[in-house]
């Protein structure tokens, strides 16, 4: 088929938001109620990616009498300041609080967009930010482009050293819990019950390990599982009105995956190896399974390796 | 190349693109990656050595980089089988780094297949070569995306400090699977220093050797600074249960590391059937 010069033309402009997506496109930030006075914005279940923008992580927005607060605030500044007008729309109210859950840049680089002195999280978690931020905005950046444009490293203003925070009557508790990564905060609203889990709990998408210590985040399951909540909403996937469905299902694939690279290191198997092991049908719901199985293995196997190997050396070999 | 093989090179590649004759033999076949640096690579690596690209030969490693400086990679020559002769060399090579060849390994008594971890300095076609008795090698590999550096960051151990305290550090285990032949795994604490990190010279492992209960050779390698710190090396050395494997290493420091590992009378965990299986 020959093309003439205007049909090339006219391909060319067709094609040309494709190729500048970012540029013109913009995040659909779609919050759904999931209680009374309590939305989710559902991320896509899926890897960081171009196409997602990196708009992954689950974020909560909570109306109270004394304003609006967010839990964790999306990967770039452009999606911190959309982010703040749709909820400031939703609830008529500006927002007085922001939550960063932990340190993980999916969650925690859109805060760029406030004011630090409004944005809080654990001690561990900012130390967490200032120490590995540069780094993971690094990554933002080469995988993100465009998306990320203007957002520079911030650090939340306000340390947690409170057990709860009250607003005008709504009173969230803070719940100072670890695993997912060196500090992991979990918010109760106290007023419908629900948890608001940040990556302590992924539902229907394989959690993600690269700073997970499975001891502490099986003690944090336990910690959650105690609580008195009517619903949960995971850091990842959809909203779980029951609660306990996301404890059980993260604590099922760690215990797995746990399991699984432990008789992989004592069978003999190589990283590769380890990383195209069979993934038990009944995790067939879960998003993103192999490709975090393949990272597990990269955060997990050489400590395992360290621990299950016996030493051979000789002495003075 | 001379004047003459240039020539030659380039009638030929007429010839070619013409789509008339096809030659009895050119310099290197088209590389199907389009890497930049394909030519140069083969010139060093095959010389005039007949080279073809064979699916055969399967390169292994993970969807994703996840650690640029300890990315998985397992070659695997055994769909080979033995009618086209034994396997000589096996080579697992990064095109774009800047120690391009990690692992140069004879599997003279042990069956063509070695895994290893290595570093990535950029978005690089990795492959793997292997060369077969009668003097042809064999290609295969894919691009592999990286955020890079893994070259040029700093060894963990390093920024810790601790890499003296636990050097020579050797963990290992060997299995048997069918056949006759064995699975041994090996680890090293090393730093394995390329020399790109500012005032830190370049220190790694860079020959390793297994021998049998009868002293005879089952494998050997030379080993680059392209693999990862602290190396993880699997084997599969032609061996039977209640055999002791010996594995002797060198690090350009010359010293030496020395281990034992008994073949085990077991085999290998249920799990590891699916993934060991030819």
């Amino acid at each position: 088929m020959m093309l003439n010069r205007r049909q090339a033309l006219a391909g060319m402009t067709g094609a040309l938001p494709l190729l500048t997506g970012a540029a013109t496109d913009d995040y659909r930030i779609d919050p759904q109620p999931v209680a009374d006075g309590l939305w989710m914005i559902h991320g896509a279940d899926e890897p960081m990616l171009f196409a997602n923008g990196g708009a992954i992580a689950n974020i909560a927005i909570i109306a109270t009498p004394a304003g609006t607060l967010l839990v964790d605030a999306g990967p770039s500044i452009r999606y911190g300041h959309m982010l703040r007008k749709v909820a400031e729309t939703l609830t008529g109210q500006p927002v007085v609080r922001v939550y960063v859950t932990h340190l993980h840049p999916d969650h925690g680089m859109g805060i760029a967009a406030f004011d630090p002195t409004i944005v809080a999280a654990l001690p561990g978690t900012i130390a967490d930010m200032e120490r590995d931020g540069r780094g993971f905005s690094d990554a933002l950046y080469r995988l993100l482009g465009d998306w990320m444009r203007g957002t520079d490293l911030a650090l939340p203003g306000r340390r947690i050293d409170q057990p709860a925070e009250d607003f005008g009557g709504r009173r969230l508790q803070l719940l100072p819990l670890a695993g997912h990564s060196n500090a992991d905060l979990a918010l109760l609203d106290e007023r419908t019950g629900t948890l608001i889990a940040g990556d302590l709990l992924f539902l229907d998408r394989a959690p993600s390990t690269p700073t997970a210590n499975l001891t502490r985040w099986r003690e944090s399951l336990d910690a959650l599982a105690r609580l008195s909540h009517k619903a949960a909403i995971p850091g990842h996937g959809p909203f779980d009105p029951g609660g306990t469905r996301a404890i059980a299902q993260t604590r099922d694939w760690l215990d797995w995956l746990d399991a699984t690279l432990r008789t992989a290191v004592q069978s003999g198997l190589d990283m590769v190896e380890a990383g195209t092991l069979p993934i038990p049908d009944r995790f067939a719901t879960m998003a993103a399974a192999r490709y975090e199985l393949q990272r597990s293995v990269s955060h997990l196997y050489p400590a395992l390796e360290a621990e299950l190997l016996p030493r051979v050396d000789l002495p003075e070999g | 190349m001379n004047r003459r093989k240039t020539l030659t090179t380039m009638a030929m590649s007429c010839l070619l693109a013409a789509g008339s004759i096809a030659p009895a033999r050119a310099p290197y076949p088209a590389d199907p990656l389009h890497s930049p640096m394909w030519t140069a690579h083969a010139q060093t690596i095959f010389g005039d050595d007949p080279v073809r690209f064979d699916p055969r030969v399967k390169v292994s490693y993970p969807e994703i980089a996840e650690n640029q400086r300890s990315f998985p990679v397992a070659l695997d020559a055994r769909g080979l089988g033995p009618d086209l002769g034994s396997v000589r060399r096996m080579l697992i090579l990064a095109d774009l780094n800047p120690i391009p060849i990690a692992i140069d390994y004879r599997p003279d008594g042990a069956e063509p297949y070695v895994a290893t971890r290595i570093k990535l300095d950029q978005r690089t076609p990795v492959r793997g070569a292997v060369q077969l008795a009668d003097g042809q090698w064999l290609v295969s590999g894919g691009w592999v995306d990286a955020a890079g550096g893994g070259c040029s960051a700093p060894p963990v151990s390093r920024v810790k400090g601790d890499w003296a305290q636990h050097l020579g550090e050797m963990r290992g285990e060997a299995w048997p699977i069918a056949d006759g032949a064995s699975r041994l795994r090996v680890t090293f604490r090393h730093p394995m220093d390329t020399g790109f990190v500012a005032n830190i010279p370049t220190y790694h492992i860079e020959q390793m050797r297994v021998t049998g209960p009868d002293g005879r050779l089952l494998g050997q390698m030379e080993i680059w600074a392209a693999v990862a710190e602290d190396p993880a090396i699997t084997l599969m050395p032609r061996a039977h249960p209640g055999d002791t494997l010996s594995i002797a290493a060198r690090d350009t420091n010359g010293r030496a590391y020395l281990a034992k590992v008994t073949v085990a009378r077991q085999s290998p965990l249920p799990a590891a059937t699916g993934a060991t299986g030819r």
